[in-house]
């Protein structure tokens, strides 16, 4: 990536004992969608209103297109936000809210009239120009909280769990929507959320956060198959962790509790504690043949798949995504976990 | 409201509570007021002559009821003296307003913006005058403001002026006193609407590119519309009927219709022209209200 649009060096915020970020770096490019992705109080919402100009940083620097953003004021940064409340005006109608921004720059009238018009076509709200916002429902709202962060054509938009406060049908079809509207605009989206679904549908990299620091930055994909640490693999997504012994005797190996594992390529040293994350679908499960023993305990049908417990040891249930054939509690089960999948995590000392 | 329930008896009961109030301690004595504004003044206790009498048969109440004048309104539109006090009481309350509002819209900012645990003390500070009679309150302004007073005093001593100013017992005065006396009703109702709006309104503002001042005047006060004219109604209404005032700071020239409605009734013994004067007060007084109601009900109707 040439140079970044936006870009955040080791950056610190302290809230009396508090450390809300903890040395964040994030580059994010132009016409980028990055997607900020953590519990609450990870920082990711400190992190944004840093951006936005309405925190301050303790320590690191802030620039925006090669400009230190440090004492620029909110009202002076080519940056938008989309508020997880909306913040719509209650006292403006729905076009004059859109066109707020567009008034302070000081547009010609018929260009603030063109813009508005444009947005509220794009945002699907073109009939409801004269409303007040109190008469619009949750989703209109948080239409016109993205057509109004859009108008003045910011150079980054900051997105604060724009999908938070919808249901989860209309959520679905506004993730297409956004992401349609962020190709459309190309102006870069950075969207905060502590949803991973949202996080890994909409983003084109994710910046998994944790206790003010930043774990893991990589597409949606990679934050999924190759967890940099133990704490992305728990957030994202549901996995296993098991505990266990690197083997280097006569190829790389696994040792657990409830047998040996093949493994095929790992860095760790020989006799080093270790933790291996796989994924329930990433485990195969048969009835016979080779594999590890196990016994199904309980199951859950998710639709596309059955979520098996499975017992593989007195303390070891291992959960597993059954995408054919049919299990009943009490069957006898065969798992396989191939020697490249998962990941293994050394145990910190 | 989609179709009217009948109400139970003890709704009706509760619902009948405050009319019943408002009947025996509003509209009672107004009637009564109402009722000595169209008699004659004579010298006489009570010093007048009642019109109308409990014993009167219904026909004899229609035989004067046609012969009913209104010699005593007339007066208030004939005698300038009325008219002027009128005149002079509306554009006194109307500046007295003004400058409450403008020393109280600050404070409340402040009171507004000021941390969370703070406020109940600043409220109660805005409230402490309450404490004290309002008498001696604007007694206190008396030693304040007279030639000898603090003020003139502290402004000598300074050699700031050679001789004291004149300030007791102008319509100046007046105007500082209601100010002073007025401001918990204004400061309370504009401070309600101001903390109770979102902070993200502003950030949102400020984050479309409106500075600290922009901010305020196309967000924050537009946003504290309604406590600024429940504030303004609350200090205006009585301001303009205000006698202790005007009698206790004002000068001989400060013409506010409480105090000449107090000559009539107390110098003069003309109950009936006294009693006229605050029955058109109440009128002068009720308009502005109810137009101000009505705006607020039928906004309250838009938004719905």
């Amino acid at each position: 990536m040439s140079a970044p649009l936006l870009s955040v060096a080791g950056v610190t915020k302290k809230y009396g004992a508090v450390v809300a970020l903890d040395g964040v770096s994030i580059d994010v490019g132009a016409g980028e969608f990055f997607a900020l992705l953590g519990p609450s109080g990870c920082g990711k919402t400190t992190l944004m209103r840093c951006i936005a100009g309405f925190e301050t940083p303790d320590g690191g620097r802030l620039t925006l297109k090669g400009e230190d953003l440090a004492g620029v004021p909110p009202y002076r940064r080519p940056v938008n936000m989309m508020f997880q409340s909306y913040a719509l005006f209650p006292h403006l109608n729905v076009f004059e809210n859109v066109a707020f921004g567009l008034r302070r720059k000081g547009e010609s009238d018929g260009a603030i009239r063109a813009r508005v018009g444009e947005l509220l076509d794009m945002t699907q709200l073109a009939p409801f120009g004269a409303r007040r916002i109190n008469e619009l429902s949750g989703g209109q709202r948080q239409r016109v909280a993205l057509a109004r962060a859009l108008a003045p054509r910011p150079a980054l938009l900051l997105l604060d769990e724009p999908l938070g406060a919808l249901d989860r049908k209309l959520r679905e079809e506004t993730q297409f929507q956004l992401k349609e509207i962020q190709r459309k605009t190309r102006t870069s989206f950075v969207i905060v959320t502590h949803d991973q679904d949202e996080a890994l549908a909409l983003a084109d990299r994710v910046a998994v956060m944790c206790a003010g620091k930043v774990e893991q930055i990589a597409p949606p994909a990679d934050i999924y198959e190759k967890p940099a640490t133990r704490f992305v693999a728990g957030f994202v997504g549901e996995t296993n962790f098991i505990d266990g012994v690197i083997a280097r005797d006569g190829g790389a190996a696994f040792v657990t509790s409830f047998g040996r594992l093949p493994r095929a390529e790992c860095a760790l040293a020989d006799g080093a504690r270790a933790t291996l994350s796989v994924r329930p679908e990433r485990i195969d499960i048969s009835r016979e043949g080779e594999g590890i023993a196990g016994r199904v305990e309980d199951f859950v049908f998710r639709g596309e798949y059955t979520l098996l417990r499975v017992r593989v040891a007195p303390d070891v249930v291992l959960r597993v995504g059954a995408y054919d054939g049919r299990f009943a509690i009490g069957d006898d089960v065969k798992l396989t976990i191939a020697p490249d999948t998962g990941v293994l995590f050394a145990e910190a000392a | 409201m989609t179709g009217r329930r009948r109400l139970s008896l003890g709704e009706r009961l509760t619902l009948a509570i405050p009319y019943l109030w408002i009947a025996a301690f509003f509209l009672a004595p107004m009637l009564l007021i109402a009722k000595i504004s169209i008699s004659h003044s004579v010298l006489a206790r009570p010093p007048y002559e009642p019109r109308f009498h409990l014993s009167d048969s219904l026909a004899e109440m229609w035989v004067k009821a046609r012969t009913l004048t209104f010699e005593n309104y007339r007066a208030l539109v004939s005698d300038s003296l009325y008219f002027d006090a009128y005149v002079s009481s509306l554009w006194i309350a109307a500046v007295a307003t003004l400058a409450t509002l403008l020393v109280a819209y600050p404070f409340a900012l402040a009171m507004a913006r000021s941390p969370r645990e703070w406020r109940p003390f600043l409220i109660g500070a805005a409230a402490a005058p309450f404490w004290t009679s309002f008498l001696i309150r604007v007694y206190a302004w008396i030693a304040l403001l007279k030639d000898e007073g603090l003020i003139n005093n502290a402004l000598m001593a300074l050699g700031l002026v050679h001789a004291p100013l004149e300030m007791f017992a102008t319509t100046g005065a007046v105007i500082v006193g209601i100010v002073y006396s007025y401001l918990p009703f204004m400061l309370l109702p504009i401070y309600a609407a101001l903390e109770g709006q979102d902070p993200s309104l502003r950030e949102a503002a400020a984050d479309l590119g409106a500075s600290p001042i922009d901010v305020f005047l196309r967000v924050t006060l537009p946003l504290s519309r309604e406590g600024v004219i429940a504030g303004a109604l609350l200090v205006f209404i009585p301001a303009v009927g205000e006698f202790v005032i005007p009698d206790l700071l004002g000068g001989s020239d400060t013409l506010m219709i409480g105090r000449t409605l107090w000559n009539d009734f107390f110098a003069n013994h003309d109950w009936p022209a006294a009693s006229a004067a605050a029955i058109a007060l109440v009128s002068i007084l009720l308009v502005p209200l109810l137009l101000w109601e009505r705006a607020r009900l039928r906004e309250e109707e838009g938004r719905r």
